[in-house]
């Protein structure tokens, strides 16, 4: 797998049907930044790197959305 | 800063931007009788926010804030994968626009549409330039070299107790006036809508299957069940139109009153559970729908080429006497467009997440600019959507209740009386064909844009018999957004209560103990409850008196926040550079210390409040009702409504005076002494980060948000 933080490059050589395709990884990509979905990714990769256990998942996942119970400012809202 | 070589082609694409922009202003202010096309308004605003960004913006990040590089933002200093990381500058713009965009510019564009077109346009143009944009971006910025500071921390540190209590006191006020405001559109929009009624009420169980399904089935998948989500909420609009024409519509169909009660019961429930149970898969799906509709929209007015149906400026705008909000063109017009071109509520966004997450500090001018050039961009299209329906439907949906009386004949000759035409025919026609029961009087905005979006769509991709989809599918965009707004902001307005609390309770600063969850979620949804059945049950109009305090509360938080950035630039020895941020603080100022000044000093008792309150008060004791009051129940009403929005006017206009002068006494302390006083800011550590490829030291050619 890809480093979860680094994008697919949106431009390249090759054929239509390839560019249309890196395109799509690309849109994909930008995607899945902006919703979080990288973000365990990310935490597995550090903490592997740092020679730490590593959370599953869920684990990861269910403290992620929990620490807004916390502190709601986090991913607040505006008008 | 690099030197630039001179490059033909980049100034030749440059040069036709700026004729291009040029040329859609002159049509539209000298546009004279005929009828114009909406699509010049979109060509003057993306042309002028394409040389906004690329020059105003630039300059305000090299010359005003001096950005450095070679500074390591607090994402590389404190890197922990979690609250700061490094974030391409791309993504990070779409999570500050996410953050920032909500019901605002969509609503209050359709107000001012009263004014005509092109007050709104340049408002919303020239505003974000000059106002909205530079206000996110300076705060944006300030925060960043604060390791991430709020602004009320930041006005405590740096301008002293006294103005950073006002502060504190003055976000908390305005946030539960806003959610008052934002919850009032939502009823309006719903009220007596079995179809639209049916489906938001299906977006809680669709949120609740979402959250157990990122909770149990597949944590973390947060795309695919996006589209899930999206595809039950369409089939819940679909469902809206069965559910209308069956037996259950009866139980659909409900009064103002009785959803005030819905809505307070929900906020209340909503903001005591869990976040996962429903408001971040509600958080996913507005933001889905939030960015779908918006493109959605820019592809309807470009397929479309609806004209515009309203004159550039209306007879409501020389003389102020406009049945949607009352008051002249100035202020009124700046205070009812709010978000869209300038918004006090993004200083709070500007300084929470966001500067936690920038790479590098030369990306400020995309982030916080770039977002607030999308949102504006948004408010545009609302104002397009409002001003390509017939005028006469657009007055007969948003003038109050009690002036267009019971029926569609008083509807229609209530607005024959503004001096525009519509047949009581034509009214049910409408109505009929976006399937809703009546359209009169359905104040708020959102039913108008909904009506807008609906005619465009349907226009643009050739699809009369959409019609009703279109619309119920624009009312559920919005109260999707407002519902999760209510929802966080509910959550907001707690926290800051237990804080407070906290310092005489001090159980209270425990934010796991249950019954201080329950206790400060109650007030905060009392308190914005109360705003919202004064509205629902005001016989004057719920938004012709709440609007305006909503906007005016809006835009004396921008002041706060501009004043705070005046006086750190002041304070760090940029004084000849404080006109950036102290000129449209004293625009924004002036606009805000009229419009409080009128709404409590105005012997117009349609503007004043307290004018307002002695007629009504007058009549009582002599024991005669004025219309639009039906009995003697409805006077009183008008006189406790109108003297606590006029208390209310007059204490935030004293507080934002407060923060004011409390920044104005630092930035005469630092030219005293000798031009600067020493800052509250993080050390100066060299970044390890190296610049990246295409991200010269300039930013490079950052497309702007205006141009999708």
């Amino acid at each position: 797998m890809r480093s979860p933080g680094a994008a697919p490059p949106a431009t390249g050589r090759g054929g239509a049907l390839a560019r249309i395709r890196r395109c799509a990884a690309w849109i994909r990509w930008y995607v899945k930044e902006l919703n979080g979905e990288h973000a365990y990714a990310r935490y597995a990769e550090r903490a592997r790197a740092a020679g730490e256990p590593v959370l599953s998942r869920r684990e990861f996942e269910h403290r992620r959305v929990d620490r807004r119970d916390g502190d709601p400012r986090e991913g607040g809202r505006c008008c | 800063m690099t030197v630039r070589t001179f490059n033909p082609v980049r100034l030749a694409i440059w040069t036709a931007v700026a004729v291009l922009g040029a040329a859609s202003w002159s049509v539209l202010a000298l546009a004279r009788g005929e009828k114009i096309s909406a699509i010049w308004i979109v060509a003057a605003a993306v042309g002028s926010y394409l040389i906004a960004q690329r020059f105003y913006a630039r300059f305000i990040a090299y010359k005003v804030l001096q950005v450095d590089d070679r500074r390591a933002t607090p994402a590389e200093r404190f890197d922990d994968g979690v609250d700061y990381h490094p974030t391409d500058k791309r993504v990070l713009f779409g999570h500050h626009f996410a953050a920032i965009a909500g019901a605002g510019p969509l609503v209050g564009p359709v107000l001012a549409a009263q004014m005509g077109y092109l007050p709104g346009t340049i408002w919303i143009i020239v505003g974000v330039i000059f106002a909205g944009a530079v206000q996110d971006m300076v705060v944006l910025f300030f925060s960043m070299r604060r390791n991430g500071k709020s602004l009320g921390q930041m006005a405590r540190e740096e301008i002293g107790r006294t103005g950073g209590i006002a502060a504190l006191i003055a976000v908390f006020a305005i946030m539960i006036i806003l959610l008052a405001v934002l919850a009032l559109v939502v009823v309006n929009a719903l009220a007596e809508s079995p179809w639209g009624v049916f489906s938001i009420a299906m977006t809680i169980p669709i949120a609740l299957l979402m959250g157990c399904y990122l909770r149990y089935l597949r944590p973390g998948r947060v795309t695919e069940v996006s589209l899930l989500g999206f595809a039950l909420l369409i089939a819940a609009i679909a469902g809206g139109n069965w559910v209308s024409h069956s037996s259950l519509a009866d139980a659909f169909t409900l009064s103002p009153r009785t959803l005030v009660v819905c809505l307070v019961i929900y906020g209340f429930v909503a903001s005591v559970l869990p976040v996962w149970v429903l408001l971040a898969p509600r958080d996913y799906l507005s933001t889905f729908m939030k960015i779908g509709v918006v493109v959605l929209l820019a592809l309807g007015v470009l397929f479309a080429l609806p004209d515009l149906t309203v004159d550039p400026l209306t007879d409501f705008a020389r003389e102020g006497s406009g049945p949607v909000f009352a008051g002249s063109l100035f202020p009124f017009a700046f205070i009812t467009i709010a978000c869209g071109a300038l918004s006090g509520f993004h200083s709070l966004i500007s300084s929470g997440t966001t500067p936690k997450m920038i790479e590098k500090e030369s990306h400020v001018p995309l982030i916080g600019y770039g977002s607030m050039l999308m949102e504006s961009f948004v408010a545009v299209m609302a104002l397009v959507a409002a001003c390509v329906i017939d005028p006469g439907l657009y007055y007969a949906m948003n003038a109050p209740a009690g002036v267009l009386g019971d029926s569609l004949q008083s509807a229609s000759e209530a607005v024959a009386g503004f001096g525009f035409h519509i047949t009581p025919e034509t009214l049910q026609d409408m109505a009929r064909s976006v399937g809703e029961d009546t359209l009169v009087a359905r104040t708020g905005g959102a039913p108008t844009l909904a009506v807008g979006i609906a005619v465009i769509l349907s226009e643009a991709f050739r699809s009369d018999g959409m019609m009703s989809f279109w619309y119920h599918f624009a009312i559920m965009f919005e109260a999707l957004f407002i519902l999760t707004a209510v929802d966080a902001g509910t959550r907001v307005g707690r926290f800051m209560l237990q804080d407070t609390i906290g310092n005489v309770v001090p159980r209270f600063k425990d934010k796991d103990w249950r019954p201080g969850i329950w206790i400060t979620s109650a007030a905060v949804v009392l308190a914005w409850g109360y705003f919202l059945w004064v509205g629902v049950t005001d016989p004057l109009g719920g938004i012709n008196q709440l609007f305006p305090l909503f906007g005016t509360s809006n835009q004396l938080l921008a002041c706060m926040a501009l004043a705070i950035c005046t006086a750190l630039l002041v304070k760090s020895g940029r004084l000849k550079w404080a006109w950036v941020t102290g000129a449209p603080l004293a625009w924004a100022l002036a606009v805000t210390m009229t419009a409080s000044w009128q709404k409590v000093f105005s012997g117009d008792p349609k503007v004043g409040f307290f004018a307002q309150r002695a007629k009504y008060q007058e009549a009582l004791d002599e024991g005669t009702v004025l219309a639009p009051a039906k009995s003697l129940d409805d006077m009183a009403t008008i006189v406790t409504n109108s003297t606590v929005t006029g208390t209310l006017s007059a204490v935030f206009a004293l507080l934002t005076l407060v923060v004011v002068l409390a920044c104005a006494r630092v930035a005469v302390k630092a030219i005293r002494n000798g031009g600067s006083l020493p800052l509250v800011e993080a050390e100066y550590v060299e970044s390890k980060i190296p610049p990246l490829p295409e991200a010269k030291p300039v930013g490079a050619v950052s497309t702007p948000a205006g141009s999708s």
